[in-house]
């Protein structure tokens, strides 16, 4: 933690020597507490010009989404002729809310297959003796390396072509069904707990079914809202399977048809920059809001721990 | 009810030879009933299309309507020799190069910069971590559609650049698309990757800064001689990831660039497997193309392992 300000001391680069009140420089970086601990202007410079280049795009969506004409000149960076039109033109075009409710279904169905199949998994690869165990898990590592793209075809040619689920929401949920990542979280997260609990249960008794729900469950509860916001980004933003299952404009999720007003559909709004804006604005909007709500839990700690070694 | 339900069918399964402690043992059919439904999921979603893959590459196969049968003859390596002999996969595979090398040294140089900076003492540093994060949580469809509008040709930024902007513009130019992809992706994904490295700056130990600092290195000496060995399993695994993105490029090409243009010079693997077996019919030749593209990433990932972990 503190090696930076080491540091800072060490190459004399404007850096605050910690005990030494700040003189003349209070404007810029005003004591942050007792310690007076703070990194040099430079450091918040590079972190601003960093933010600026990630916002911006986000800033410009929005802001673009509202104006009566959105063109690309200069003076399309700041808000002017603020208007709702975009979003009535957008859904017009491609249906919002029942791209959304498509999304919807899809996102939700990936979230519950994972919370029950994902949860029973990982406590099994975490609690359980079985054969095969250690084979399991490292299929779960190894599938989390495989490039899901590589299957389309093939998965394609089964689902669509051989099951006939084309434009169905089983086929589109299938390849996403039980998120890889969540389930290993949630075996690091039952690992973890003590093992003296599970005997106790079981001395008394309860069935193994009856002490995940009981006991571990309710202990493991911020993993569980970890791995279900980490699983809800994947297929709310998925747009290569639920484009290649469905055709039917009716099914397609928000991202499918927003894709395809991208590609072929805004001649048919008066501004169609403005549309594009809006409905990106609109697919973009659930899956960073509930990272604003839950910004702590979005952290990749758990993926991380692979790499501390 | 269902727990004893459970736990009864346990008995045929204690037999065999296993170092688990007796409720283990006991409990070995409740863990093997427990994982079925993801390992069914593992077989149907991954071994099957894996297995089925291979089986199309060597067929001559022919989509049909679902429930319809036609016959797939045998034909052996013909449709991987199609696969090498054509030139559009050349330029599929020289694209994913080019992506590499610009994406690979941009998002390690930015991500542990930007990480270094973030491990400082800030004030503000959960706004500025959210802010890193944002790109990589927002569907690709959504940026793609900003990117696109901003980088057109009577875009914000050629207004910005005046006289200066390119001609033909960004996306339409052909030695500027596939750079645009491979920056597209880095600014996407570079918050993930500050995180795991300002994951892996914990453990780089506060000594040896100060030990450093001792012998009299500065800031930039410190960067290259104690961060950057420090989090070198973390540049790995950037490295692996970078080259499995590459292999992955769809969206990005098939919207940013309208798919793969211009003259494919922007082109990616998988959306050439898309072009050529799905919307051509032909998913004998895609199948082929995507075993030589799983080839493909396992070798690269190999020799990336080994070269950033080279010293270790």
């Amino acid at each position: 933690m503190t090696a930076s300000i080491t540091n800072t001391d060490g190459s004399a680069t404007g850096g605050v020597a910690e005990d030494v009140p700040a003189k003349g420089t209070a404007d810029r970086v005003r004591p942050g507490g007792r310690r007076g601990a703070r990194g040099t202007a430079g450091t918040y410079l590079l972190l601003t010009l960093g933010a600026v280049a990630f916002l911006f795009p986000f800033y410009y969506m929005v802001v673009g989404s509202l104006r009566t004409t959105t063109t690309g000149d200069l003076s399309s960076a700041v808000p002017g002729g603020l208007t709702g039109g975009n979003y009535t033109a957008v859904n017009g075009a491609i249906s919002l809310g029942r791209s959304l409710l498509s999304s919807g279904i899809m996102t939700v169905g990936v979230l519950l297959c994972t919370l029950v199949f994902g949860v029973l998994a990982g406590y099994a690869l975490a609690q359980l003796h079985f054969r095969g165990r250690g084979t399991v898990f490292a299929a779960l590592l190894l599938v989390q390396m495989v490039p899901f793209q590589l299957l389309t075809l093939p998965l394609y040619v089964l689902v669509v072509r051989d099951y006939g689920l084309g434009d169905n929401y089983i086929g589109m949920i299938l390849p996403f069904a039980i998120n890889s990542t969540a389930v290993f979280l949630f075996r690091q997260f039952f690992l973890q707990m003590p093992q003296s609990l599970f005997e106790a249960a079981r001395i008394d008794g309860a069935g193994e079914l009856r002490i995940l729900w009981r006991i571990a469950l309710p202990m493991a509860r911020p993993a569980v809202l970890t791995a279900m916001l980490l699983t809800f980004i994947g297929p709310w933003n998925e747009f290569l399977w639920p484009f290649l299952v469905t055709k039917d404009a009716d099914k397609q999720p928000l991202a499918v048809s927003l894709a395809s007003f991208l590609s072929n559909l805004q001649g048919t709004v008066a501004n169609p920059a403005g549309a594009l804006l809006a409905g990106a604005c609109v697919l973009a909007a659930p899956a960073v809001a509930l990272f604003l709500l839950f910004q702590r839990h979005f952290t990749s700690t758990d993926i991380d721990s692979g790499v501390k070694g | 009810m269902t727990d004893s339900a459970l736990t009864a069918t346990t008995g045929r399964h204690t037999s065999h030879g296993d170092t688990a402690p007796r409720h283990g043992r006991f409990r070995s059919g409740t863990g093997a009933l427990f994982v079925t439904p993801y390992v069914l999921f593992l077989v149907v979603v991954f071994a099957v299309p894996l297995g089925y893959t291979l089986w199309i590459s060597v067929h001559r196969f022919y989509f049909t309507a679902p429930g319809t049968h036609a016959d797939a003859p045998w034909v052996g390596l013909a449709n991987y020799r199609d696969v090498f002999t054509d030139p559009v996969v050349g330029r599929a595979f020289l694209n994913i190069a080019v992506f590499l090398v610009i994406n690979v040294p941009l998002t390690v140089l930015l991500a542990l910069v930007l990480a270094s900076a973030l491990n400082a003492k800030i004030r503000f540093r959960t706004f500025f971590r959210a802010a890193y994060y944002l790109p990589y949580i927002t569907a690709s469809v959504a940026l793609v559609g900003v990117w696109q509008f901003m980088f057109g040709t009577d875009g914000f930024v050629n207004h910005l650049l005046g006289p200066h902007a390119p001609d033909p513009s960004w996306l339409v130019n052909s030695h500027l698309a596939m750079p645009m992809i491979a920056f597209f992706v880095t600014w996407k994904q570079l918050g993930f990757f500050v995180m795991l490295y300002l994951a892996a700056l914990q453990n780089v130990g506060a000594e040896l800064y100060e030990a450093a600092s001792v012998d009299g290195a500065g800031r930039v000496r410190q960067f290259f001689s104690v961060t950057v060995p420090g989090v070198r399993p973390a540049t790995t695994l950037v490295v692996i990831y970078a080259i499995i993105t590459g292999a992955n490029l769809f969206s990005e090409p098939y919207l940013l660039t309208g798919g793969g243009g211009p003259d494919h010079a922007s082109t990616s693997p998988v959306l050439l497997m898309y072009q050529k077996g799905i919307e051509q019919g032909h998913p004998d030749f895609a199948a082929a193309l995507g075993v030589v593209l799983v080839g493909f990433v396992l070798v690269i990932s190999l020799a990336a392992r080994k070269l950033t972990e080279r010293g270790n």
